[in-house]
């Protein structure tokens, strides 16, 4: 049909190894890129920035951050909501303390915090994996949020113990309105879905992979455990640091520790899980399942049934429905839905003749 | 954009295949696993270019040879001279630094990815860009991957695996796998390569294509190769000298016809009257 790559001859292996090696699929992800950048713009409304598009980017990159670490590198980690609210809070400290810092500059080095941070609770593993790391990473989760209660340097002394987001500024323009606020998180989050794109086909990425996969093999190729697992918290960290600086600046503009708490660590984890492990798209589009269908479903209900039984009713059905349906893209495709896309490219790639 | 254009692979130049220098002295080597001694006082040495088997009946410490060999294990007692460097402990990914490669005798590829990322994983210790530079996937980290991807295609096409480059490696059968893992191997260039029963659960004529393979590799790359394998048909014909382990110990090494006739090599294998 549309997606064939016949008659697409690579003449060079950087045409071989180009970031999107099919036709269609470089054009698919310009149409897609048009689409965000300017099609939803156009007909979006106030609400769909604020509560749709804007929380959904922002968890797609924290589930892609996640990703680099569980996905690729393969080291299970239950304190993604901690290195958020790494993020989140030395984003604030850095411009509210330092205004005439550009606030790239101060997200940027918010991240790099976070991945210091990352760094340190990923030493465990080098000596424990697998569920044992999920657990030690806990700790981080819980010691993370207890600090930034606690010591109320980080969130200066304000009463509330929460911190309230100046709006950013770009070349001295106040970033208020919800369509600009939309515009830098969708800037922010493609070029870094991009760079993580180039990182995990390069060598850092076979790196990551290669320990995933077999780790004595990885060491004795010559890929040292230490540096490896180490690079993959930071990396990790900085992307989900990002997120965080992102997720009190640009969506909630008011946060408290508690907003990143265990359960939106497990939220992501599921984000990854549903979407595909180890995929970049898989984070985005297991962030679109998890952020986004519980608003659809409330929708669709509403519209529905919404005269015709009770509020509370409504409510526990569409939980009910949004669990089943998760049961059943697992049931269908343990591996996620990521994969489930593949599958379908590979089944239109050969249709009709599946020789 | 054709700056870099795919060439035939050129053969690498082909080398004289020379015994040389001793490459590889292992000396008074034990290894012991709590009470089990794995490894008890072998020595033998491996000269440059040569095809060098370890066999013994099963348990006799072959495999956990080569780990100490390449640093997986560390041994109590002994040293280890590789290229004119003498070392008593070493970690695995520095071996792999000083150009000491291995197979393994249970596949141990990398599930998840292609054959392509799998033969060029093989290369990654030798890709010095930064991840920053990977990540803009511009200047440096571009042209590393790049003169990286055309080494792994000589690779590929001297192994003859073209056709599943970017077959995820799990789909491929038990035997390609096993070249994969070869290919891998050998994209890091390594002046030593340890094989762990490259043939095992082959049928005849997959053995003969690794025969083949073994033999062009040390051919043309003059890579020094370090056998494990319990094809005795194989095993005296590839081999320029054999040493024979059992229960830990060293039998005796010699060329393979010396090794055949032995007759303590012959009890190992066979039993003893009494």
């Amino acid at each position: 049909m549309f997606y064939r790559e016949t008659g697409q001859f690579k003449t060079s292996y950087s045409a071989d190894e180009a970031i999107f090696p099919i036709r269609q699929d470089f054009v698919g992800f310009w149409i897609i890129m048009a689409i965000a950048f300017v099609g939803i713009p156009l007909i979006a409304n106030e609400y769909y920035f604020t509560a749709i598009l804007v929380p959904f980017l922002i968890s797609g990159l924290a589930a892609l951050g996640l990703n680099i670490l569980t996905g690729y590198a393969g080291q299970l980690s239950l304190g993604s909501a901690a290195f958020m609210s790494v993020g989140a809070f030395s984003a604030w400290n850095f411009i509210t303390r330092i205004p005439e810092m550009p606030f790239l500059i101060s997200f940027i080095l918010s991240g790099v915090i976070a991945a210091a941070v990352g760094i340190f609770f990923g030493i465990p593993s080098l000596r424990i994996k697998g569920f044992y790391l999920a657990v030690a990473t806990l700790a981080a989760q819980f010691f993370i949020e207890w600090i930034f209660t606690h010591v109320g340097w980080f969130y200066n002394y304000d009463p509330s113990g929460s911190i309230t987001t100046p709006p950013l500024t770009l070349f001295g323009f106040e970033l208020i309105s919800p369509m600009s606020r939309y515009y830098v998180t969708l800037t922010i989050v493609t070029v870094m879905a991009l760079l993580a794109k180039n990182m995990m086909r390069c060598s850092v990425g076979r790196d990551f992979m290669a320990v995933r996969d077999m780790d004595i093999a990885a060491e004795v190729i010559g890929i040292p455990m230490l540096k490896t697992k180490l690079l993959a918290f930071a990396i990790s960290s900085f992307y989900l640091g990002i997120a965080g600086a992102l997720w009190a600046f640009t969506y909630l503009g008011n946060v408290e520790p508690a907003a990143f708490d265990i359960a939106m660590s497990l939220r992501i984890l599921f984000m990854i899980i549903i979407g595909g492990v180890g995929t970049i798209l898989g984070s985005f589009i297991g962030a679109a399942f998890i952020m986004l269908l519980p608003i659809f479903l409330n929708l669709g209900a509403h519209a529905l049934f919404g005269d015709l039984i009770s509020q509370q009713l409504l409510v526990v059905s569409e939980l009910m429905v949004f669990g089943g349906l998760i049961i059943f893209f697992l049931i269908i495709e343990p591996h996620g839905m990521a994969r489930l896309w593949q599958i379908v490219k590979e089944k239109i790639r050969m249709w009709p003749f599946p020789y | 954009m054709a700056e870099i254009e795919i060439q035939t692979a050129a053969a690498p130049a082909g080398r004289a295949r020379q015994i040389g220098d001793i490459i590889l002295e292992v000396e008074d080597i034990t290894l012991t696993f709590g009470g089990l001694t794995a490894i008890d006082n072998v020595s033998f040495n491996v000269r440059e270019h040569e095809i060098f088997s370890i066999i013994g009946p099963n348990g006799a410490g072959k495999s956990s040879m080569l780990n100490v060999i390449n640093g997986v294990y560390h041994p109590q007692k002994g040293q280890i001279t590789f290229n004119g460097k003498t070392r008593k402990q070493m970690k695995a990914h520095h071996s792999a630094a000083e150009g000491i490669a291995r197979t393994f005798q249970n596949i141990a590829l990398f599930k998840g990815m292609t054959v392509l990322d799998n033969v060029m994983t093989g290369r990654n210790k030798m890709m010095k860009s930064n991840f920053l530079t990977q990540a803009i996937y511009w200047g440096k980290g571009r042209r590393e991957e790049m003169e990286h991807r055309r080494k792994v295609e000589d690779v590929i096409d001297f192994l003859e695996i073209q056709s599943i480059r970017k077959t995820p490696v799990g789909r491929l059968p038990y035997g390609l796998q096993k070249r994969v893992e070869l290919a891998r191997a050998l994209a890091a260039e390594p002046k030593l390569l340890l094989l762990d029963e490259p043939m095992a659960g082959m049928n005849v004529e997959e053995k003969e294509d690794m025969c083949r393979f073994v033999l062009d590799i040390n051919d043309e790359y003059g890579t020094t190769i370090i056998l494990i394998e319990h094809d005795m048909g194989v095993v005296m014909d590839l081999s320029d000298r054999v040493v024979v382990l059992n229960y830990g110990g060293k039998i005796t090494d010699g060329t393979p016809d010396e090794v055949c006739n032995n007759q303590a090599v012959i009890d190992a294998y066979l039993g003893v009257t009494e």
